[in-house]
């Protein structure tokens, strides 16, 4: 193992981190929902077709039209602008999506919802979520990325 | 009043994983790659997170009857360690891994990488759908 330095922000990460948690926590507080994008934006898609009432679908859509600005409003902020280093395009973009959406809907949940609400909530359910996607995504950037 | 929370929830979840580094598919597969050049900046966001919102929850939120501006809380139930649970997070980690994407920042990149993000936030909305039909035939609602 050979630790990345040139790229390693453990400051600018760990706050970043900590207006997740802090996001998930008002989320939590006010509304009385999980912080889980996967299930928030899979309700978004089906809860109003599905007979849901209006004012229990618009929360989410206004939840992820903020999540959407976020990250301008980061942009706004700061003068170094946003890195993005895209790792692949096409067809592999594609599967890999369909497979996230696929994996999440199945097993209830993502990175926000089991990893940072899920754990902090010390749920059994969502640290055995975590550990086993955190191994299937090791071994499959070990097979897919090995050359980085 | 609860728009107006998820709102500003929204964003401050989307200025926290851009500033984490949550937006570069690079910074997200280096992290992955602990065999190889391992950038170990994503454990601190994960941290980072777990961290501020487990204090939340354990000093406030299990402290109070009700949501601010609902009516009661809708904490997950389940607490089955099934079969659909680890083949939905092998997969999941499957595509994270190949992409370096997950739904938070997919969503996120609507706007600021949409050549990336949105292709794959539109084939991420296929599968949670293909996802839900799948276990609308196990599980009869």
């Amino acid at each position: 193992m050979t630790i990345d330095f040139a790229h390693f922000t453990p400051y600018t990460s760990l706050i970043g981190g900590g207006l997740i948690g802090l996001a998930a926590l008002i989320l939590m507080a006010a509304n009385g929902r999980v912080m889980g994008i996967s299930g928030i934006l899979s309700s978004a898609l089906t809860t109003l077709p599905a007979g849901g009432t209006p004012a229990g679908w618009a929360w989410r859509w206004i939840f992820l039209a903020g999540t959407v600005l976020g990250p301008l409003v980061y942009l706004a902020l700061r003068t170094d602008g946003l890195l993005v280093r895209p790792v692949n395009d096409g067809t592999w973009l594609y599967i890999g999506g369909f497979l996230v959406g696929l994996g999440s809907m199945i097993g209830a949940g993502c990175t926000s919802g089991h990893g940072i609400c899920g754990l902090a909530r010390l749920s059994l359910r969502s640290m055995i979520a975590v550990m086993t996607f955190m191994i299937s995504a090791v071994v499959t950037v070990y097979i897919v990325h090995s050359g980085m | 009043m609860p728009l107006i929370s998820a709102l500003i929830s929204g964003i401050i979840f989307g200025i926290g994983l851009a500033m984490g580094g949550m937006l570069d598919p690079a910074k997200v597969v280096g992290f992955l790659n602990i065999f190889g050049i391992w950038d170990p900046s994503l454990a601190f966001v994960m941290g980072g997170g777990v961290m501020v919102n487990l204090i939340g929850y354990f000093m406030f939120i299990r402290r109070m009857d009700q949501p601010l501006c609902e009516a009661r809380f809708h904490t997950p139930q389940n607490r089955s360690l099934d079969i659909p649970l680890l083949a939905g997070s092998v997969l999941f980690g499957i595509g994270w891994g190949m992409t370096g994407l997950c739904p938070g920042p997919a969503v996120a990149s609507l706007l600021t990488n949409p050549s990336t993000g949105g292709l794959f936030l539109i084939a991420l909305c296929a599968g949670l759908l293909a996802g839900k039909l799948i276990l609308s035939q196990f599980r009869p609602a």
